[in-house]
């Protein structure tokens, strides 16, 4: 362990921890814009914005607190006058080249640009000049791509090398024309991007945003925590909601299995939920067709035929398949239903197959 | 799995074989990666050359249904160099010498030929598996589903404690459960011969148990499993049939069979979120709520529960499932009523000793991972630590069969089957989702370049497949991926269905049908005999 001292409070964490595990440590707060701590790992990787500079004593330069490592008996300032004119500064240099729209992009209010503006005061860049004019990339299913929006924060770079292990896209070119591409700069459905969506769900702005038939933004939906219904993996996401009735989005959070990462089908495949094509209302067979009932209709004629079935040819002449897709709680009761109701122990699922 | 998914993170080697994972498992797949990153390296066993071969140290594309061959020629390697963990043999398996025994002239030069891979490289992966500290084997359903599905799992259980893989951590042997909620289905008994946790309908304390818990007289004949179901079904033993969230019509071998035997029930219940192929059968048809419209839990392939929870009201008129079978229950006579998904789980956990210790307070803080015998025991990362749950690891040998249906004259290629990144099973989901259907829109067939070659076939032809059982028009996707002679189907689309095809030849243990090998022929698609 060692001792630092952060605004005049002294912390002790374990060595090897970065400035800003200190700060946290002391309850203090040190903005950041490409800091992200997906699984412990890249926190201090990215070290690109320069938004969580902070003064340490004795040293000449300000220091990213993201990635400095914190040494025995450090002396540091997280917000002095020096420490705000420089983030200010960041702050104006990636404005000078990001298109503001906030009023139409559907970021807004989610997007760490736009709460680092706010929260230092910063209307528009001192620091008008050239800016990128980079095609917009729409042919991902999914999601676009608009470099012009881009604050090259790496996020996107790394989740997508060091976690999802794609590697589908890198820096290219240098100094002011740097930006994050695919191999060749071809069209991300070109490269071999799966369209996990993880790049997206870790854009700190607008440059990676989902394409959804519904418009919204953050404040327009509310949240909920579940579990994946698709593979064995279990990743645990949020089913983000508007109005209260239809599913326009999905995130991932930090599950234990998954621990912030999903793949294109959990991300993406939740359209069918709202899906027209749903049953709304219980059907029976009637002259050959499948006609609407009502559920004690559809009740009745299942009580009466288990009945007759079980009178006539035995409890063994029943049999239900259950369901790896449904819940712990609705398979209990399937079973049970089975067994109970049916008489019989004629029940499977599809774990075969 | 006996370990969980996190800990293949710190794992040396990693043994993948008959699971495509960046595909049917994308984010263990990830993982497998990120691993990679820190320094493991990877062995891959399969008949096709997967993402993650490309990835591997060591990749073997060994020929659809020698799993066991592979196996027990790696294991000849071990024993015959030297390389097992006799320590750990001695203190915590039991015997070795029927291993050894069996194992004795099945050569890696022997396996060579069946497995249509190098002995050279069978002598490589041996070595490889046997000299890591931490070494995981990943599988899926490329090792189960085979008439020797059962045999197959056993060999590795028998190389996993040969190198004292198993009740280590990073170790073990891990099968990729390919459902969301397969391992809580199984754990929740709905299976023909068990009750919850795995307790045995055969045993009659645990008979006395149930029927004390639940106030019924219960019957102690074990039941019918899926394929037995359908197989009665179709010679008119079943008359009932209630299926939950299935779709037998797309999912199950011998397609033309299954319509026949659904058709040949009585009375056909299907409940589901959709008018799947199978409900369109029914007699009765329940409209249940999706995953977003109900509370409850899922148990994912590590063994570990995590919440589900309600975001939106059930589309329509449509239920949760629970409230469904509840409801029929109390209509049937039972009158046991639960408020709420927690109280069933409540239930759950009163019967389950698995299960016991976990409830929705505590999972509320997390998720935790049964074995979870009280609410103070924390779960169980990985399984067999302080001793094999049996009492010793029992070495099980056995020699490689051959597959069910060998290819001849009329029928020469292997045909095996899997999965696409874009769908999910029957596509009952993701088939409503437009970017998905877009990335992957039809049914196809994988087929080697020079075999497509001798056929006369180019990239994107339409071709007629057939076997024993049923003909089906896809189009051909060319590719060096697969190795000459063997082709691959998705078994997602209800259009061009492989398992029209399939093999219902079961494992005589386990019940699950051969789908990843049967016999057909493959020809250009004639439109004018064809629709003469």
């Amino acid at each position: 362990m060692i001792t630092v001292k952060i605004d005049g409070r002294a912390v002790e964490i374990p060595k090897g921890s970065a400035v800003i595990d200190a700060a946290k440590k002391a309850g203090i707060t040190i903005p950041t814009l490409c800091y992200f701590d997906l699984q412990g790992k890249i926190t201090g990787l990215n070290s690109s914005c320069r938004v969580c500079l902070v003064e340490v004593a004795g040293r000449k330069n300000l220091a990213p607190a993201c990635s400095t490592p914190a040494m025995d008996g450090m002396d540091i300032l997280t917000s002095t006058d020096r420490v705000i004119a420089a983030r200010k500064i960041m702050l104006e240099l990636m404005l000078s080249d990001h298109a503001q729209d906030c009023l139409t992009c559907e970021k807004a209010g989610n997007c760490k640009l736009q709460d680092l503006c706010f929260e230092y005061g910063i209307k528009e860049s001192r620091y008008a000049g050239m800016m990128n004019s980079l095609p917009l990339d729409e042919s991902n299913e999914f999601y676009t791509r608009n470099m012009n929006k881009c604050v090259n924060c790496r996020r996107c770079v790394n989740t997508c090398s060091a976690f999802q292990c794609t590697e589908a896209i890198d820096f290219a070119g240098r100094g002011f024309s740097a930006r994050v591409a695919t191999p060749f700069e071809e069209d991300v459905r070109d490269s071999v991007c799966v369209s996990c969506g993880n790049c997206v769900s870790v854009c700190p702005v607008g440059a990676l945003q989902s394409k959804s038939k519904e418009k919204f933004r953050t404040w327009d939906v509310t949240k909920t925590k579940t579990t994946c219904s698709y593979c064995g993996v279990g990743c645990e996401m949020n089913l983000l909601v508007k109005n209260g009735n239809k599913v326009v989005g999905v995130e991932p959070s930090n599950g234990d299995a998954n621990n912030n990462l999903l793949c294109v089908k959990g991300k993406y495949g939740y359209n069918f939920i709202n899906h027209p094509d749903r049953l709304k209302t219980p059907l029976i067979r009637k002259d050959g067709k499948l006609v609407e009932a009502s559920w004690d209709e559809a009740y009745n004629l299942i009580a009466e035929k288990v009945t007759k079935t079980k009178a006539e040819f035995g409890p063994e002449a029943l049999a239900g398949l259950t369901s790896a897709r449904v819940t712990n709680e609705e398979n209990y009761l399937f079973q049970k239903l089975v067994r109970t109701g049916f008489g019989t122990n004629n029940v499977d699922h599809c774990a075969r197959l | 799995m006996t370990n969980s998914i996190n800990e293949v993170l710190n794992s040396d080697v990693i043994f993948v074989t008959g699971s495509n994972t960046t595909v049917g498992h994308p984010v263990i797949g990830a993982k497998i990666r990120q691993a990679k990153q820190n320094g493991a390296r990877i062995i891959v066993a399969e008949p096709r050359r997967i993402d993650l071969a490309f990835d591997a140290d060591l990749f073997l594309q060994i020929t659809p249904g020698t799993n066991v061959a592979l196996y027990n020629g790696m294991m000849n390697v071990i024993i015959a160099e030297g390389l097992e963990n006799t320590e750990y043999i001695a203190a915590r398996t039991e015997k070795i010498e029927d291993l050894v025994a069996c194992l004795a002239d099945f050569t890696p030069e022997k396996a060579a030929e069946i497995c249509g891979v190098s002995a050279e490289d069978i002598r490589k992966a041996a070595r490889l598996y046997a000299k890591a500290a931490k070494a995981a084997i990943f599988y899926s359903m490329g090792v189960t589903q085979h008439t020797t599905g059962t045999e197959g799992v056993m060999t590795l259980s028998n190389l996993a404690l040969l190198c004292g893989n198993i009740g280590i951590e990073s170790g073990g042997i891990n099968p990729l459960r390919g459902q969301n909620n397969v391992q809580g289905a199984c754990d929740m008994g709905g299976l023909p011969g068990d009750l919850p946790g795995y307790q045995k309908v055969a045993n009659p304390q645990v008979l006395e148990k149930f029927e004390k818990a639940w106030g019924v007289k219960l019957n102690d004949k074990p039941g019918l499993t899926l394929c037995e179901i359908v197989h009665n079904a179709g010679h008119g033993d079943i008359k009932f049939l209630y299926i939950m969230g299935e779709n037998p019509m797309i999912s199950d071998p011998d397609l033309h069979h299954v319509e026949e035997a659904l058709k040949n029930t009585e009375f056909l219940v299907v409940q589901d979120i959709f008018l799947t192929e199978t409900a369109q059968l029914a007699d009765v048809v329940l409209p249940a709520a999706s995953f977003a419209e109900k509370d409850g839990t899922f148990s994912n392939t590590e063994r570990r529960v995590q919440r589900v929870r309600k975001a939106i009201e059930p589309i329509g008129k449509s239920k949760a499932d629970w409230v469904i079978l509840m409801e029929l229950m109390n209509k049937l006579g039972y009158a046991k009523t639960y408020a709420n998904p927690a109280e069933i789980f409540a239930e759950i956990s009163s019967v389950t000793p698995s299960y016991a210790g976990i409830n929705y307070d505590r999972l509320e803080q997390g998720s935790i991972q049964w074995p979870c015998p009280n609410v103070d025991h924390p779960g169980t990362m990985y399984l067999h630590k302080a001793a094999i749950a049996r009492g010793k690891g029992l070495f099980r040998p056995t020699e490689y069969k051959p597959s069910n249906e060998p290819t001849d004259a009329e029928y020469p290629f292997i045909l095996t089957t899997g999965r696409v990144l874009y769908h999910y099973h029957t596509r009952s989901m993701t088939g409503k989702v437009e970017g998905l259907n877009n990335l992957s829109p039809e049914s196809f067939i994988e087929i080697n370049p020079l075999t497509a070659d001798k056929l006369g076939l180019k990239d994107g032809a339409k071709v007629s497949v057939s076997s024993r059982r049923g003909e089906i028009v896809t189009s051909a996707r060319v590719s060096r991926n697969i190795k000459e002679g063997v082709l691959f189907m998705p078994f997602h689309f209800a259009e061009g269905a492989a398992n029209v095809l399939t093999n219902p030849a079961l494992d005589p243990i386990s019940k699950i049908p051969e789908y990843k090998v049967c016999a057909v022929n493959i020809e250009a698609f004639d439109e004018v005999s064809d629709y003469a």
